[in-house]
């Protein structure tokens, strides 16, 4: 395998101090949501770690993840491909095209046979091999080459992920998941629609830092950025314990930035790090710009009800299983109302 | 029930996610004292509505002592109006937020010269000789 300076080796090279390095380094413990006690770790692992080549694989996307992460700002994308990562292949940002980028493919993948890592956004498509296709070659078949020799694949997005909106009913190409794929490799689902830049970025940093793949969720996601719910960590989770809810997108409730659980917001049941890390170099996330959570990191999302029907009316796909639930619920629905508003007269005496 | 005709502008900031911080900073202004244990807060994990990050740091003020730190992007430290409770605000080369912490520390360890910088600057000052 060709021999890749460390990162340390390359920050050094650039002049950069040990007081700049320890900045590095607890700018990269924040990133990857790990406490400051472990930045002495950090140091030492990024020291002997050396960079990773990186070959990303697009397939039947919107480039959304590409756009996605290329405005992540910690780490910027530049200071990743020309400091962290040797990203050997990718459609949009290469320069090079035709028979050149592919023989920068198949040299990066003969170079750094059993080391490098494969990222893919965008699902599959098995109803019709010609549905998606690079320099002609099936998506299906690229990514069986491409993956043989990888330390590791790196599913971006729902689509790859999940099987995202290609995927969703009547999913006409026959679309499926890098998962459904790839069973001899380890795979990272970094889901959402977009994923956030900085969850992406962190993903790499962590098999960058520690040449391992952080703990993972039972849908393959990184605990650090999926194990905790939208709902968990919203900032507006006290109005839904007040039982303050917006009833319209433009009432009093609304205005005043009270709880969106009733125009459709999916956060109780979407793992994301939506609500801490947001958008934007930590700007504002959607529920906070006033608009519900989709439940964009979720599998099969689309196909789970309208985005703005509260999830109290719970989540179908089939319009018998609706009906059938929607008698369970009158009764339900009424139990927890009755115990609802003995919650909330509760709270209104002790508050 | 709560009803719409309770909904009124708000009092900014209204979400209640400074005060367990600010207790937190109390707890741990507490062990400094008591074992010497410094504390560092990463305020990228914890939730902020709007404005409520903003609160915060006018909460906790100014001290008497600021430091820039220019590597990697400028970084600030200072205390704030509370001694031994320090924010640090790291930058990136294009000036982007990368980290926002407070210390609760007698000095953060960044103010401090590292044993490697020092090393490399005695070699250039001993340069300065040749």
């Amino acid at each position: 395998m060709k021999k890749r300076p460390t990162v340390g080796e390359i920050l050094q090279a650039k002049g950069v101090s040990r007081r700049g390095f320890l900045k590095y380094c607890a700018t990269t413990a924040s990133i990857l949501a790990l406490p400051p006690s472990m930045i002495p770790r950090i140091a030492a692992a990024i020291e002997n770690t050396r960079r990773p080549s990186v070959i990303w694989l697009s397939f039947q996307e919107c480039t959304g993840c590409t756009e996605s992460l290329t405005r992540s700002a910690s780490p910027t994308v530049e200071g990743l491909i020309f400091d962290a990562i040797s990203l050997d292949y990718h459609h949009t940002l290469q320069a090079a095209a035709g028979d050149q980028a592919e023989a920068a493919r198949h040299a990066a993948m003969e170079e750094n046979e059993g080391g490098y890592l494969v990222l893919v956004d965008g699902s599959i498509p098995l109803g019709n091999p010609g549905f998606s296709t690079i320099a002609g070659i099936s998506n299906v078949e690229m990514l069986k080459e491409t993956v043989a020799g990888a330390a590791a694949v790196v599913a971006i997005g729902s689509c790859a992920a999940f099987g995202g909106i290609p995927g969703a009913d009547p999913n006409p190409t026959g679309a499926v998941s890098v998962t459904d794929l790839v069973t001899d490799k380890p795979v990272i689902n970094v889901p959402g629609c977009p994923p956030i830049p900085m969850v992406m970025t962190a993903v790499l940093t962590h098999f960058l830092t520690f040449g391992t793949i952080p703990d993972l969720d039972r849908h393959g996601r990184p605990m650090t950025f999926f194990g905790k719910t939208i709902h968990d960590r919203c900032y507006r989770r006290p109005f839904y314990e007040q039982g303050k809810f917006a009833e319209t997108f433009d009432d009093e409730g609304a205005k005043a930035g009270w709880c969106l659980y009733k125009l459709g917001c999916k956060g109780p049941i979407t793992y994301n790090a939506c609500a801490t890390t947001k958008w934007n170099s930590g700007t504002s996330f959607p529920i906070e710009a006033g608009h519900p959570c989709l439940g964009c990191s979720e599998p099969r999302f689309w196909d789970k009800g309208g985005f703005y029907e509260p999830l109290s009316t719970g989540q179908f796909d089939s319009g018998a299983k609706l009906a059938g639930a929607a008698a369970a619920g009158v009764a339900l629905g009424a139990i927890a109302a009755t115990a609802g508003r003995r919650r909330q007269a509760k709270i209104a005496k002790e508050g | 029930m709560t009803t719409q005709q309770d909904a009124q502008a708000p009092a900014f900031p209204f979400h209640g996610n400074v005060r367990p911080i600010l207790n937190e900073v109390l707890h741990a202004v507490d062990r400094l004292l008591d074992t010497n244990e410094a504390t560092v807060i990463d305020l990228a994990g914890l939730p902020f509505g709007p404005g409520e990050l903003e609160h915060l740091e006018a909460t906790l003020g100014t001290g008497e002592l600021s430091a820039r730190l220019d590597a990697l992007g400028t970084s600030r430290i200072r205390e704030t109006a509370y001694p031994g409770v320090w924010w640090l605000e790291h930058r990136n080369a294009h000036d982007e937020i990368v980290g926002r912490y407070l210390e609760i520390t007698r000095t953060p360890e960044i103010l401090s010269s590292q044993d490697a910088d020092i090393l490399a600057g005695r070699a250039r000052l001993e340069d300065q000789f040749e």
